[in-house]
C-alpha cells in the first residue's frame, strides 16, 4: 500500500493510541491555557455579581455522571460564586441521577465556602453554609415539564417537601418565596433535552431571567435563544465552564480539563489533515494514472 | 364508542389546555394545577409498569439463553440493592445482619427469576421453595435485627451510606467512563469522515476545524480563528438553528392540532 493511501486508511487503533498518549501526557503536565472570555459566559457572571446580598438564584442540576466533565465545574463556580456572595440558591434535579450529583455539588461547595480564601482580589470570610438557610434541595420529580409549570404557580405545589423531607412551607429560607416571581435568575445546568423545557414552558410561559449551561454539542442549538432574548447567556461545554471558572477566579476541574482537551482537538486536527492529504494526493496519483 | 370516549377525552382536554394558556382566572387556574397532578399520579402506574417490563425482558433474556443474559441479574439485583439502600438506613453504629438481608434478598430475586425463566415443573418447584425460603429468612432478619430500619417515609435512607458510596463509586465513574469513550470514537469518526470531497463537505470541515480550534493558543493566528468561530456560531448557525426551531415549532403545533381534531390517531394503536 501506498504512504498516501496509508494516510487516508490508518487503523483507528493508531488514533486511540495516539489520542490517549496525548491526554495522558497533557494531564500529567502542569502548562496552563490561557482561557479567553466570551460575552455569552460574561453576561451570566455579570448578572450574578450585580445581585445583592439576599437574592434567589435557582440552579437546576439536569445532569446525569455521564456530563459530570463538562457540567459539574459550572455548578461548582456558579454556586461557589453565589454563596460567598450570600446568594440564597434553590436547587432542583429533573434528572434522574440529578439529586446524585447535587448532593455530592452541595457537599464539596459548603466544605470550599468554610475556608477563608480571595477571589477577583476581594477577600471573603469561610462562613458554614446551611441547609434551608442559604439554600433549599426540593430533589427529583418525574415529568420534567409538568414540574416546571408547576414551579410557577408555587414551588410547594410540585414540590410539597424538600429532598430531606422538610415541609417546604417549613423550610426558613422559602418563607416568601411562591413561585418564579422571587427567583431573580434560574440557572439551567443541562445535558439533556430539559433545557429545552425550561425556555419553552419556563422561561417562555413565566418570563423568569433563564441562563444555560450547557454540553459542549449542545451548545450550537441554543444560540437562536440567545439571540432573541430568552436566554441571558450560555456556558458551553469544558471551554464555557474554564471561562466562568476565570471571571469567578476559582481555577478548578475545568481549567485543568482545558489543558487535556487543547492537545486532544490537536491531534484530531492532526489526523483529519493527514487524511485529508491522502486524499488529495491519492486523487492526484489516480488522474496522472488516467484512473480517475 | 371505546374510541369515541378517548377522541372525546383528546378534544376536551386539548382545547381547555389552549385555552387555559390565555386565560389567567383563578378557577381555570385550578383545574390546571388539578390536571398536573393527574400527568404525575398517571406517570406513577408507568412507573411500575415500566420495572415490571424490565423484569419480564430481563427474564426472557435467560429463557432464551441469549448471549449476555447473565447479566440480567445484575441489572435486576443493583435495580433492587439502590432501592433498598434509598429505604433503609443503620439506626446505631454498627451495621448488624444489614448485608446478610440485601443478600437474602438478592438471592430471593435471582431464585424468582430462574423460576419464571424454567420450563421444567421439578425446577419450578425447586426455585419456587428457594424464593420463598429466602424471603421468609429476609423478613426474619429485617423483624430480629435492631442495627437498622426501615424509612419508607421520612428521609433518613437518603443518608445511607451505602447508597453514597454506590452512587460515587460505582455509579459515577461507570456513567463517565462510558462517555468519555466518546472521544476516542469521535476522534475516529472525525480523521474518516471530514474529507473535502465536494464543495459542502470542504465547507463542513472549514467549520469544524475553526470551531475545535478556536481558543487554541498553539493555533496561528489564534485570535482571527477565534473571531471567525465565534461569527460561524453566531451568525450561520444562529440563522440555521431558528430556521429548524420555527419549523420544529410549526410542526408541533400542526401535530398537535391534529391530535386534537382526532386527525392522527396513531396514539391509540391503529391508524
Amino acid at each position: 500500500m501506498e504512504l498516501f493511501e496509508r494516510l487516508m486508511k490508518l487503523d483507528r487503533r493508531w488514533v486511540f493510541l495516539l489520542l490517549i498518549i496525548v491526554c495522558v501526557w497533557a494531564y500529567a503536565s502542569s502548562f496552563s491555557v490561557p482561557i479567553l472570555v466570551m460575552p455569552e459566559v460574561q453576561s451570566i457572571y455579570d448578572k450574578v455579581e450585580g445581585l445583592p446580598e439576599g437574592s434567589v438564584v435557582l440552579v437546576a442540576i439536569d445532569y446525569d455522571p455521564n456530563n459530570l466533565a463538562e457540567l459539574h465545574p459550572m455548578t461548582y463556580a456558579l454556586v461557589e460564586q453565589c454563596w460567598r456572595k450570600k446568594i440564597k440558591t434553590i436547587f432542583t434535579a429533573l434528572s434522574m441521577n440529578g439529586p446524585g450529583m447535587c448532593v455530592q455539588a452541595i457537599r464539596d461547595i459548603t466544605d470550599s465556602v468554610s475556608r477563608d480564601k480571595e477571589y477577583n482580589g476581594v477577600m471573603y470570610k469561610g462562613r458554614e453554609v446551611v441547609n434551608g438557610v442559604d439554600y433549599c434541595f426540593l430533589g427529583y420529580k418525574p415529568y420534567y415539564a409538568i414540574v416546571i409549570l408547576g414551579m410557577g404557580q408555587a414551588f410547594n405545589q410540585p414540590y410539597p417537601t424538600d429532598y430531606y423531607g422538610t415541609p417546604l412551607d417549613e423550610v426558613p429560607m422559602m418563607r416568601g418565596i411562591i413561585n418564579y416571581d422571587q427567583v431573580d435568575l434560574v440557572v439551567d445546568i443541562s445535558g439533556g433535552n430539559i433545557t429545552d423545557a425550561w425556555i419553552s414552558y419556563g422561561q417562555g410561559r413565566f418570563g423568569f431571567d433563564l441562563a444555560l449551561g450547557l454540553t459542549g454539542v449542545m451548545t450550537a442549538q441554543y444560540y437562536p435563544y440567545l439571540g432573541s432574548g430568552q436566554v441571558i447567556g450560555i456556558m458551553g461545554g469544558l471551554l464555557g465552564a474554564a471561562q466562568y471558572e476565570k471571571l469567578t477566579d476559582n481555577p478548578g476541574r475545568a481549567k485543568d480539563g482545558m489543558r487535556v482537551q487543547l492537545p486532544a482537538h490537536l491531534v484530531i486536527i492532526l489526523f483529519i489533515i493527514m487524511g485529508n492529504v491522502g486524499f488529495f494526493a491519492n486523487k492526484l496519483r489516480l488522474r496522472r494514472e488516467g484512473r480517475a | 364508542m371505546r374510541r369515541q370516549i378517548p377522541f372525546g377525552l383528546v378534544f376536551i382536554f386539548g382545547i381547555f389546555m389552549v385555552f387555559q394558556f390565555f386565560v389567567p382566572h383563578e378557577k381555570s387556574e385550578w383545574v390546571y394545577e388539578f390536571l398536573l397532578d393527574w400527568i404525575i399520579v398517571i406517570g406513577i402506574f408507568a412507573l411500575a409498569l415500566g420495572i415490571w417490563s424490565l423484569f419480564k425482558v430481563s427474564v426472557e433474556k435467560i429463557k432464551q439463553g441469549k448471549e449476555g443474559g447473565n447479566y440480567s441479574y445484575i441489572t435486576l439485583v443493583g435495580l433492587y440493592m439502590m432501592v433498598a439502600f434509598g429505604f433503609t438506613q443503620q439506626t446505631g453504629e454498627g451495621w448488624g445482619l444489614y448485608f446478610l438481608w440485601i443478600m437474602l434478598c438478592s438471592a430471593c430475586i435471582v431464585s424468582l427469576m430462574r423460576l419464571r425463566a424454567s420450563t421444567d415443573s421439578g425446577k419450578k418447584r425447586m426455585w419456587a421453595l428457594a424464593s420463598v425460603g429466602f424471603l421468609v429468612a429476609a423478613v426474619l432478619v429485617a423483624i430480629f435485627d435492631d442495627a437498622w430500619a426501615f424509612f419508607l417515609y421520612t428521609p433518613e435512607g437518603l443518608e445511607n451510606s451505602m447508597f453514597e458510596i454506590f452512587f460515587d463509586h460505582i455509579m459515577m465513574p461507570i456513567l463517565a467512563t462510558m462517555f468519555s469513550l466518546l472521544a476516542f470514537y469521535i476522534a475516529s469518526a472525525a480523521y474518516r469522515a471530514f474529507r473535502a470531497r465536494n464543495v459542502l463537505a470542504s465547507l463542513l470541515l472549514l467549520a469544524a476545524l475553526l470551531v475545535m480550534s478556536r481558543f487554541n493558543p498553539v493555533i496561528p493566528g489564534a485570535e482571527y480563528v477565534a473571531n471567525a468561530s465565534n461569527w460561524l456560531m453566531n451568525v450561520p448557525n444562529l440563522a440555521a438553528q431558528r430556521a429548524i426551531v420555527i419549523g420544529i415549532g410549526l410542526g408541533i403545533v400542526g401535530t398537535a392540532l391534529k391530535i386534537i381534531l382526532g386527525i392522527e390517531r396513531g396514539y391509540m394503536g391503529r391508524g
